[in-house]
């Protein structure tokens, strides 16, 4: 059953979700940046969707378990589209952003089908197991694509404040996300990973909503001074 | 197993986005001069900032009312800040060549508070003057 705080940090979730968008259609970044507004308003949608599941079927109930881990697994993949907006920013000068976005959605096709396999032989056959064990592998090979196209980054010595910003945020949401399916595979009983999992969802939106806000799209950051020590 | 290691580097992969994170909001804050009135609240230069600031710049940026939704600058740089404090006891037996950058980040953090609250104080300024004009 949800308690108070559970309702507050959905409420929070969503509600930041909102806000960033709006910060997306106010500084006119809708269109270079379409695919964040998509996984936002996905998430929005969902969000009302849990809601309404809830109150017609009841929070233990399996339809509430289905939707909840399908619709995850279905922000995941909004997330990779989200992914590969980003690799197309970065290797848009390069001419490569096809190639990268087609293998990119290979391993996304291969990662489901490699999830399908590892539930479909395993003794209960569940369809949820599914939907649960390709969310913990789409967040994984998330921190792996994030992880190489930061490398990308650096070794393009790419200066954009705001792209960076917004990968460095996603980077940490899908570690944040991967460490913790993993942790709960491994201490399936602790009780504050769930709340540890709400607080994170917050990170996104909201790292996301400061960096529409307050970084200007012509706004550059040196590589060296986020990746190398400083002296002062 | 496969969890154990998806864990692991799930977490250093956490760090190093986090601490990249932290550092291009503080390589931004770098940019900007402290006016002549922040120095003298702040009681340094941008040559003489070290990581023993923070804490008090820290409590004068929750006296000075928020300017448009820098909290969320103010929440990473101060954990990012706290990290760094514990990077500096775990690792001052193992690494010591580890302790000077370690000050150095802090003195960054430091300087990265004292920016947020030149803003906040330049922006409150201006909202004073703008309400004494009226």
């Amino acid at each position: 059953m949800l308690g108070p705080v559970d309702y507050i940090i959905w409420m929070l979730v969503t509600l930041a979700d909102g806000f960033c968008l709006a910060c997306i259609l106010k500084k006119k970044a809708l269109f270079q940046h379409f695919t964040v507004a998509l996984f936002l308003s996905a998430s929005i949608a969902v969000s009302v969707g849990r809601y309404l599941v809830i109150l017609t079927a009841g929070f233990n109930s399996h339809a509430y378990f289905y939707f909840y881990y399908y619709s995850d697994a279905v922000l995941t993949i909004c997330l990779f589209f989200v992914l590969m907006g980003f690799y197309g920013h970065v290797f848009s000068q390069l001419g490569v952003n096809n190639q990268v976005r087609g293998g990119a959605m290979l391993l996304l096709g291969v990662t489901a089908l490699i999830s399908y396999h590892m539930v479909a032989s395993s003794s209960d056959r569940l369809i949820t197991k599914f939907a649960y064990e390709l969310s913990q592998n789409l967040y994984f090979v998330g921190v792996v694509l994030t992880y190489l196209l930061w490398g990308a980054m650096m070794k393009l010595h790419e200066n954009r404040t705001r792209l960076m910003q917004l990968v460095l945020g996603l980077g940490v949401f899908f570690s944040a996300f991967a460490g913790s399916y993993a942790l709960r595979n491994l201490y399936p009983n602790l009780a504050i990973w769930q709340y540890f999992i709400h607080v994170m969802a917050l990170w996104l939106p909201v790292s996301w909503a400061y960096t529409f806000a307050r970084v200007t799209e012509d706004a550059r950051t040196e590589t060296a001074r986020v990746i190398a020590p400083t002296a002062q | 197993m496969i969890p154990a290691l998806i864990f692991i580097i799930s977490f250093l992969t956490l760090l190093q986005f986090f601490v990249s994170y932290s550092r291009s909001l503080i390589a931004a804050s770098r940019l900007h001069d402290l006016s002549e009135q922040a120095r003298e609240i702040c009681g340094f230069t941008p040559r003489t900032v070290t990581g023993s600031h923070f804490p008090r710049l820290l409590q004068l940026i929750a006296l000075c009312p928020e300017t448009g939704g820098d909290s969320f600058q103010v929440r990473v740089v101060d954990l990012y800040f706290r990290l760094l404090g514990l990077a500096r006891v775990s690792t001052s037996w193992a690494i010591p060549a580890a302790k000077p950058w370690i000050e150095a980040e802090r003195g960054g953090c430091a300087y990265a508070a004292a920016v947020l609250l030149d803003r906040r104080i330049t922006y409150n300024r201006m909202m004073i003057a703008q309400q004494s004009g009226h």
